[in-house]
């Protein structure tokens, strides 16, 4: 079974997140930023990781670049998930190492659609 | 609604487009069109159905069929066809067309532009080695509404996150307001016509691609053995169709034959012959009449 990590400080997006990647079969983790998900990062690297942009703490930004520079830390599949929804946004996701990007709002179509085109599903 | 008006309408809806509606099919009829009926100032779609019957009622019938016939659609549908389109058939015509260096393509049903469009983009990646190469597009469908819609280009964040990679958003796309807007050059990339399949298409001119997914399966056997064999006389000898992966032409006609390896992808059958098959009448590359 495959895992994603699920970044977001709304517990309620979490939820939603959880609820649809399990229906895809993966195992679930949750952070609530990416402090939390920077630690989690260092005991297990997870297949997926669902990132929230804007977070307390640590931005889902910083963790990107902060997980790239982690052992291993290049094989996670990174989908930022964000209601940054602008090209220079974009652009910056993916010069740090993102996979792939969701607008929010997102539904179950849109996860699976994303998830596929980086071979997560 | 009366099973009377229900019957009326799958005639109707047989007669103009093509579309075959099962006997179950009765709910999709109400929920696409009592906006109509609501449109044109009707509340019931008995009303609907008496106000179809009535003389002069052409433009809502356009109004019916169009909202029958409006499918969803989404950026690089189902990946393969387009991964068949970039690895297999257009390295195959680069070939055989390095003299004439020129490709036409014909997206039969394009709805609200998502295939020639996503076409399109695949041609853009592929630019260096189309380099000199004269590659048309032409884009129909039943509904005029659709191809409003297509030839502006704009699609909301839903639709540009179906199917669509990131990458070939942030390059191909402007952001318009909350939309996204297609780059100028795709656009004038894709040439839009109105065109129902029921009706003689031959004016299009010669095709080396047909893409034509997701159509057939609303027709009835007959007819689509009609449009696949006269598909099969504008299409050169070794030129491609593509179909949706729940249709193939297998059992229906022999005017095209599967490709092998090639799910959906079928090349015309030059076996084929009579009236009922793939008679190729033209020799490649006659320029048809009507064509731009």
């Amino acid at each position: 079974m495959k895992t994603c990590l699920v970044v977001d400080d709304s517990s309620v997006i979490r939820k939603v997140a959880r609820r649809i990647l399990e229906g895809f079969d993966f195992q679930i983790m949750e952070a609530e930023d990416g402090e939390q998900a920077l630690e989690s990062c260092q005991k297990l690297l997870p297949d997926a990781i669902l990132l929230d942009w804007n977070m307390p703490k640590m931005d889902g930004y910083d963790f990107l670049k902060a997980l790239r520079r982690l052992p291993g830390g290049d094989r996670p599949k990174v989908v930022f998930c964000t209601t940054e929804n602008d090209v220079a946004h974009i652009a910056r996701a993916l010069h740090a190492g993102a996979n792939e990007y969701i607008m929010k709002p997102f539904d179950k179509d849109i996860v699976e659609a994303k998830f596929q085109e980086v071979g997560l599903i | 609604m009366t099973p009377n008006d229900y019957e009326f309408l799958r005639k109707l809806l047989k007669d103009r487009s093509g579309l075959m509606l099962s006997a179950d099919k009765q709910y999709l009829v109400e929920s696409r069109l009592l906006p109509v009926a609501r449109k044109a100032g009707l509340s019931t779609l008995t009303e609907l159905a008496q106000k179809l019957r009535a003389p002069n009622a052409e433009k809502l019938i356009v109004d019916v069929v169009e909202a029958m016939t409006t499918n969803e659609s989404f950026f690089f549908r189902d990946k393969l066809p387009f991964e068949h389109f970039q690895n297999f058939i257009m390295p195959a015509l680069l070939a055989t067309r390095a003299n004439q260096k020129r490709i036409r393509i014909w997206c039969a049903a394009a709805s609200t532009g998502q295939e020639p469009y996503s076409l399109a983009m695949v041609l853009k990646e592929m630019s260096r080695q189309t380099e000199g190469f004269r590659i048309e597009i032409i884009a129909t469908d039943l509904s005029t509404e659709v191809l409003e819609k297509a030839k502006a280009g704009i699609y909301s964040q839903f639709e540009v996150q179906r199917g669509l990679p990131v990458q070939l958003l942030i390059k191909n796309f402007s952001q318009v307001g909350e939309m996204w807007q297609i780059a100028p050059d795709l656009r004038a990339m894709v040439q839009y016509r109105p065109l129902n399949l029921l009706r003689d298409f031959s004016s299009l001119g010669m095709m080396d691609v047909i893409f034509c997914r997701n159509v057939l399966i609303y027709f009835d056997q007959a007819t689509k053995i009609d449009v696949i064999n006269r598909m099969s006389r504008l299409m050169a000898p070794d030129g491609f169709l593509t179909l949706g992966a729940a249709e193939t032409v297998v059992g229906l006609t022999d005017s095209f034959k599967a490709v092998t390896g090639r799910r959906g992808i079928y090349s015309p059958n030059s076996a084929a012959s009579g009236p009922a098959g793939g008679v190729l009448k033209f020799t490649h590359p006659p320029i048809a009449a009507g064509m731009r």
